[in-house]
């Protein structure tokens, strides 16, 4: 067999659009872009349980809690199907978490707003689910097997979860004014913090070069972003709710909507932890962590008896 | 790093219904069977995917490496004859 070069193969299964799987040659770089973006999107799971946990001992109805405790369940199970496609390139379950709980990972920008009332509910799933949907549709035909494969998995049970919340929006928006003032309040919120978690615009976007040239992403942010919103704007008309955005109008030549960027100066804010909940986020991880560490202990002891005890038998 | 662990990898195999295969699904942390097999349950199948589990710890799965696929599965690509369409049956027979 002459010398091959493996740069020049993996190059060529990308251009196929083969899937690269975790025992397969890659370069650096790309092991190191996928670590970054999987376990990101991972924390981004588990920190995204908490504003939804916030409300699960307050949901109006038991239908409600049984469908809350549901979706929040989901997305611990998303953050561990992430978790573990990340282990697959060479880091490992401590080290993500370790990175999380001192504040030097980061988690999607979203999180860090709070849920004020039960209108914040609905929007998360509709509008905060709706929008990783976006994204996530994308990354089930991501370059590396076990992140798209995870992606499969998590797009089927998303769905749900940004049903239930329209579902809930409905109800305040046809229900009584101040019901449908808290809709409209909470869509006022969450509208922009949104918009954000497509990342910055591409010319300002760092990693984006990369990773679509890895087929990592297969979208700008900008695409996504234009898509959502033309997506979401039938869906908020029919709730009979304003978006909080003057210039926000259909332009017939491109078969989309214009609309007001963002805040760029704020969400570089909150991604340096200048949120209005990063510190309460953290401090929440940490407490239940170092609250669980008991149980983890005594799980290891156990599981080291036991392996005593079959050796010894 | 302390004792504090997420305990071992486990690999996860569901079985859709009775009669089927067994299907690689992902994979998990637990300290021990029981606890790997409940999580399987938790993490795999929350919406009926399946009627039976495997869990086996990831550190019994030897694996074949990509570098050699090609020397590896080689022996069986020059055997055409174990293919049914190898062989010319006559049409009066019917269907063999």
């Amino acid at each position: 067999m002459g010398v091959v070069n493996f740069e020049d193969l993996f190059e060529a299964k990308l251009a196929k659009n083969d899937i690269i799987e975790p025992k397969d040659w890659m370069p650096d770089n790309y092991r190191k872009h996928l670590i970054r973006q999987i376990s990101q999107h991972a924390h981004s799971e588990i920190v995204g349980m908490l504003p939804e946990g916030n409300w699960i001992t307050r949901a109006p109805s038991l239908r409600a809690k049984l469908v809350l405790l549901a979706k929040v369940q989901d997305e611990g199970g998303h953050g561990l199907y992430l978790y573990t496609a990340a282990e697959s390139l060479g880091t490992s379950r401590d080290e993500m978490l370790d990175a999380l709980l001192t504040g030097k990972a980061k988690y999607s920008s979203i999180f860090n707003y709070p849920t004020l009332t039960w209108a914040d509910v609905g929007a998360v799933g509709w509008l905060v689910d709706g929008a990783a949907i976006m994204n996530q549709v994308m990354l089930q035909r991501t370059s590396y097997g076990p992140y798209a494969r995870a992606m499969v998995r998590i797009c089927k049970e998303e769905s749900f979860h940004q049903r239930q919340g329209y579902e809930l929006m409905t109800h305040l928006a046809f229900g009584t004014p101040a019901q449908k003032e808290m809709a409209q309040d909470a869509l006022n919120r969450w509208w922009y913090p949104t918009l954000m978690m497509f990342g910055p615009p591409d010319i300002e976007s760092p990693n984006s070069e990369n990773a679509l040239k890895w087929r990592i992403k297969r979208e700008t942010n900008d695409e996504l972003r234009q898509r959502f919103v033309n997506q979401t704007m039938p869906q908020i008309e029919y709730l009979g709710l304003v978006v909080p955005d003057k210039n926000l109008k259909w332009n017939e030549a491109k078969k989309g909507y214009d609309f007001s960027e963002p805040d760029w100066t704020e969400f570089k804010a909150v991604i340096k932890g200048n949120g209005p909940c990063n510190k309460e986020r953290l401090a929440s991880r940490n407490k239940s962590h170092s609250e669980g560490a008991w149980v983890r202990e005594a799980a290891a002891a156990y599981a080291k008896k036991q392996n005593e005890n079959y050796q010894a038998a | 790093m302390s004792n504090d662990s997420q305990g071992p990898l486990w690999e996860v195999f569901v079985q859709k219904k009775a009669g089927q295969p067994f299907v690689h699904c992902g994979n998990l942390h637990a300290y021990d069977k029981e606890m790997a097999l409940q999580n399987a349950r938790d993490l795999y199948t929350r919406r009926g995917e399946g009627m039976a589990l495997w869990v086996v710890p990831s550190s019994a799965i030897v694996s074949s490496s990509p570098e050699d696929m090609g020397s590896f599965f080689e022996p069986s690509n020059d055997k055409i004859y174990r293919h049914p369409t190898f062989y010319q049956i006559p049409d009066g027979v019917g269907h063999m």
